[in-house]
C-alpha cells in the first residue's frame, strides 16, 4: 500500500490495517528468522575454525622460538624483544600452575559429587567431648569450581592470544618490519591502547563480581541448597532440572505444587504492577508538565520546585512514611473516620486487593515528578516551528497536541519507558518498604499479596535459606525481562523503517 | 470593529477561565504532594506519646525525640547508622565515579575489538536481577571475612558500576570528534585528551555521576539489609529507620522515626535542589534521544 494511501486512512482504519499487517507478515518474519539461523553458525564455524587455523601454523609454520612458546609461553616475545609482555606471559603461567596442581585440581574433581562427607563427630580425648570436624562444604566446592574453570579459561585464551602473537611477530621479523619494543608498549598505553589502562580495573570487577556472581548462582539453581542442605554441616546435591520443573509445573517435589502457583500469581501481579507503574506514571507526568509548562501560568517555578521536592527527599524516607500513615490506626484514616466519611479503617496495606491498589497510587505519588522533570525538559525542546506551521494552517490546540506533542514524546521517550519498565519489574523499594509484600497468603508459599518477583526472591532467601529456588527466580526473571527487552528491541527498530516522524 | 472586540473578549474568558482551573489544580496537587511532609515534620516534635496517633499537629511540642535520637544510642544507633552511610556513600561515589567515567569514555571514544561484545555483554549481564549477584557476593565475602563490614558493602555497590555506563556515554556521543582530533593534531595523547579536553567539557554529566552514586546507598535497603544481617551497629539509615518501624518497636519509636527522617531529608534534599540542574541536563541528555 503506498504511503500516501496509508495516511489517508483514518485512525481506526490505520489500527485494522496494522493489526491484520502484523498477522499476515508473521509466517515472513518468522521464515526470514529461521533462515538467519544457518548463517548465524556460518560466522560461527569461521570464527572457531580460524582459531585452528592460528595454532596450526604456529605449530607447523612457526620457527623454533613459536614453537617453545606451545610449552613455555611468552618465549617467543622474550627472544623478539618485547621483554615485558614475555615476562607477563611467563609469569602468568606459572601462576596458573601453582594455583592449579595446590589448589583448582583439588575442588574440580570434586565439581560432579558436591562432596561425599559433610561433617563427622569425633571424640576428643584432650577435651572430653565430642567435637565437629569438617570435610566437604559443597558450597565451597561449586564456589572454587566455578573460580577454576573460569581460570582454565582465561589460560586457554591467553594462551592462544600467545601464539597467534608469536605467528604476526614471527611475520613481522621475516618481513623485517619492526617489533615494537616495550618501551612503545608502555607509551601506547596513554595513548592507542589507552583502552586497556582505563578498562582494567572496571572490567576486573566486572569479572569478579558480577560475572563469576552470576555464573555460580545459575549452577546453585541446579542444586537443592536449601535450609534442609545447608553446608557446613551438611551436603546439597546436583537436582539438575527438578527446581524448574517444580516451579513452572509443580509436582516434583513435595512443595512443588505450591511453589508454582505462587510463581504464577506473583508473575502475573509483577507485570500488571510495571505496566500500570510505568504508564500511570507517564501519562499523569506529561499532563502535570503540561499544565505546569501551559502558557499564562505563572509561577512555574514554584509548582515545579514543590513537585521537586518528593524527589529530593529520599524515596525510602518517603515510602517508610507512607506505610505508617496508610495503617489502619494512621492519620489517613483516623481523619476519615473523624469526618464521618467512612465507618472502619480502610485496610490500605492489608486487604490483598486494596493494597495492590494503594502501592500503585502512591508510586504515582513518588514517581510523578520524576517524569514531570524530564518531560518538562524535552516539552522545552520541541521545536517551536513545528507549532507555528500548524497554528498556520488553522490546528487548535487538541489537535497539535496529538498530532505534534504526543508522537514527538513518544519516539523520544521511548528507550526510557523501556528501561522503566523493567526497572519497575524490579523495583524492590517501593513494595518491600510499604507492605513488606504482604499480606502473607496461606496458599502462597512465603509469598503475600503485593510480593514482585524480586521481594519473593529475598524473602526465600532471607527467611527461609533457600537459595536454590532463588536463583531458579532469579534465572526466570533475567528470562522475562530478556524476552521484553528483545521484543520492544526489534519492534521499535521495525518502526524505525517506516518512521514517518523524523 | 464591535465583533472583532467582542471575540477578543470572549476568548480572552475561555482563556482565564482555563487558567483559574489549572491553578486550582496545580494548588491541589501542591496540597497533596506537601501534606505528608508537614506531617512528617510535625510528628517529630510531638511530646506527648511516642507511637503513631491518629491527629497530624502535637499538642506538646519539644525537642526531645531529636536529642534522644542522637544520645540513646543502646539498642537503636542513629548517629552510627548515619555515618556507616554517609562513609559508605563517600567511598562508592569516588570509586563509582572514576569506573562509570572510565568505562563510557573508552566505550564511546576508542574503537578496539570486542568492543560491540562488551557492550552487548553488559547489557545481558544488567537483565540479570542484582540480587543473585548479591547472594553470590555474600557468600564469596563469608569466606574472606567481609561481610557484616562496611568494606563489603561498598564492594557490592561499586561491582558492578561498570554497567552503569550509558548514560554518561550517550552525552559523551554528543561532543564533536573534531576536538579529539585537533587535540591529536597538536600532539595530545589519548591520556591527555581524557583529562584535558573532554572532562572540563563534560562537567554536568560528571555531576550528575557523582550526585547519583553518592544519593544511591542512602536508599538502599535490600543490600543492606542482606550484608548486615543481624549487626544492628552496621545498619545504614535505611535499613535502620525501618527497623524502628517493627512491630515491637513502633510505640516507642515512632516519633524518634520521623525525627531521624528529617534529619536524613535535609541535607539530601539540600544537595539535590542545589544540584537539580544537573540531574535533569544528566536524564535529558544522556537518557532520552534526540
Amino acid at each position: 500500500m503506498a504511503n500516501l494511501e496509508y495516511l489517508k486512512k483514518t485512525g481506526w482504519q490505520k489500527f485494522c490495517y496494522n493489526f491484520v499487517n502484523f498477522f499476515k507478515n508473521l509466517p515472513h518474519a518468522l521464515a526470514n528468522f529461521f533462515k538467519k539461523i544457518p548463517l548465524w553458525f556460518k560466522m560461527l564455524g569461521r570464527r572457531i575454525a580460524s582459531v585452528f587455523l592460528e595454532v596450526y601454523y604456529a605449530a607447523a609454520r612457526g620457527d623454533w622460538k613459536t614453537r617453545m612458546s606451545f610449552v613455555f609461553m611468552g618465549f617467543g616475545q622474550l627472544f623478539r624483544g618485547q621483554v615485558l609482555r614475555g615476562i607477563m606471559y611467563l609469569l602468568f603461567e606459572v601462576v596458573f600452575i601453582l594455583y592449579m596442581v595446590f589448589f583448582g585440581w583439588k575442588y574440580l574433581a570434586q565439581m560432579g559429587s558436591l562432596g561425599e562427607k559433610a561433617m563427622e563427630e569425633v571424640w576428643n580425648p584432650d577435651k572430653g567431648i565430642y567435637e565437629y570436624v569438617y570435610y566437604d562444604n559443597s558450597m565451597l566446592i561449586l564456589l572454587y569450581s566455578v573460580l577454576t574453570i573460569f581460570f582454565i579459561l582465561a589460560f586457554v585464551y591467553v594462551w592462544y592470544q600467545n601464539l597467534r602473537t608469536n605467528n604476526i611477530l614471527q611475520e613481522m621479523k621475516e618481513v623485517g618490519k619492526k617489533v615494537p619494543g616495550t618501551k612503545d608498549d608502555i607509551q601506547s598505553l596513554a595513548n592507542d591502547q589507552y583502552y586497556k589502562t582505563l578498562l582494567s580495573i572496571p572490567m576486573l570487577g566486572l569479572v569478579v563480581f558480577t560475572i563469576i556472581p552470576i555464573v555460580f548462582m545459575i549452577f546453585i539453581a541446579f542444586t537443592n541448597y536449601d535450609q534442609a542442605h545447608m553446608p557446613p554441616s551438611q551436603l546439597f546435591d546436583w537436582v539438575g532440572f527438578d527446581n524448574f520443573a517444580d516451579i513452572l509445573g509443580g509436582g516434583v517435589s513435595a512443595n512443588g505444587a505450591r511453589f508454582a502457583y505462587t510463581f504464577r500469581a506473583v508473575l502475573l501481579w509483577t507485570l500488571i504492577w510495571a505496566v500500570f507503574a510505568t504508564f500511570t506514571n507517564y501519562i499523569l507526568g506529561m499532563i502535570v508538565a503540561m499544565l505546569i509548562n501551559k502558557k499564562g501560568i505563572r509561577f512555574k517555578k514554584l509548582w515545579r520546585t514543590v513537585l521537586i521536592l518528593t524527589v529530593a527527599v529520599p524515596s525510602f524516607v518517603s515510602l517508610l512514611l507512607m506505610s505508617q500513615m496508610l495503617s489502619v490506626n494512621g492519620i489517613i484514616n483516623s481523619t476519615l473516620m473523624s469526618w464521618g466519611w467512612i465507618k472502619e479503617p480502610i485496610p490500605f496495606l492489608t486487604n490483598s486487593t486494596v493494597a495492590k491498589v494503594t502501592v500503585i497510587v502512591v508510586n504515582i505519588w513518588i514517581g510523578i515528578p520524576y517524569t514531570m522533570l524530564m518531560i518538562t525538559g524535552i516539552l522545552m525542546n520541541i521545536p517551536s516551528d513545528l507549532y507555528e506551521s500548524a497554528r498556520i494552517d488553522g490546528a487548535g490546540p487538541a489537535k497539535m497536541y496529538f498530532k505534534i506533542t504526543l508522537p514527538y514524546m513518544w519516539f523520544v521517550t521511548t528507550p526510557y519507558l523501556i528501561s522503566t519498565f523493567v526497572g519497575n519489574i524490579n523495583n524492590f523499594n517501593v513494595i518491600f518498604l510499604l507492605t513488606g509484600g504482604a499480606p502473607l497468603t496461606q496458599s502462597f508459599e512465603e509469598a503475600g499479596g503485593t510480593d514482585l518477583l524480586i521481594t519473593w526472591l529475598y524473602k526465600l532467601t532471607f527467611n527461609e535459606q533457600n537459595y536454590s529456588m532463588a536463583a531458579v527466580i532469579g534465572i526466570l526473571v533475567f528470562i522475562v525481562i530478556a524476552v521484553i527487552s528483545l521484543i520492544v528491541y526489534n519492534k521499535s527498530n521495525a518502526v524505525k523503517n517506516e518512521e514517518v516522524f523524523g | 470593529m464591535a465583533e472583532k472586540i467582542k471575540k477578543f473578549r470572549s476568548k480572552r474568558k475561555a482563556e482565564i477561565t482555563t487558567n483559574v482551573i489549572v491553578y486550582i489544580i496545580l494548588i491541589c496537587i501542591s496540597v497533596v504532594w506537601l501534606i505528608p511532609y508537614l506531617y512528617l515534620v510535625a510528628q517529630s516534635f510531638r511530646g506527648e506519646s511516642t507511637g503513631v496517633v491518629g491527629y497530624m499537629f502535637p499538642k506538646e511540642w519539644t525537642f526531645n525525640n531529636y536529642i534522644q535520637l542522637i544520645t540513646d544510642t543502646d539498642t537503636l544507633n542513629f548517629p552510627m547508622w548515619y555515618l556507616n552511610t554517609l562513609i559508605v556513600s563517600l567511598v562508592t561515589c569516588i570509586i563509582q565515579t572514576f569506573i562509570v567515567l572510565a568505562t563510557s569514555y573508552c566505550l564511546s571514544r576508542m574503537r578496539f575489538r570486542g568492543r560491540k561484545g562488551l557492550m552487548n555483554l553488559m547489557l545481558i549481564l544488567g537483565m540479570f536481577p542484582g540480587f543473585m549477584t548479591m547472594t553470590a557476593i555474600y557468600f564469596i565475602l563469608k569466606q574472606i571475612g567481609l561481610t557484616g563490614n562496611l568494606a563489603g558493602l561498598v564492594l557490592v555497590y561499586v561491582a558492578s558500576s561498570a554497567m552503569g555506563y550509558y548514560i554518561s556515554k550517550g552525552f559523551f556521543d554528543t561532543i564533536p570528534r573534531s576536538l579529539d582530533e585537533a587535540a591529536k593534531i597538536d600532539g595530545a595523547s589519548q591520556h591527555t585528551i581524557f583529562l584535558k579536553v573532554i572532562l572540563p567539557l563534560a562537567k554536568p554529566i560528571v555531576v550528575y555521576t557523582i550526585l547519583t552514586s553518592f544519593l544511591a546507598p542512602w536508599g538502599d535497603y535490600m543490600f543492606a539489609s542482606l550484608m548486615m544481617l543481624g549487626e544492628t551497629d552496621k545498619f545504614n539509615v535505611a535499613v535502620g529507620l525501618k527497623e524502628m518501624l517493627t512491630r515491637e518497636n513502633l510505640p516507642k519509636y515512632f516519633t524518634r522515626f520521623c525525627a531521624g527522617a528529617v534529619v536524613v531529608s535535609i541535607p539530601i534534599a539540600a544537595l539535590f535542589i542545589w544540584l537539580q540542574r544537573f540531574y535533569v541536563e544528566g536524564v535529558t541528555g544522556g537518557a532520552v534521544k534526540g
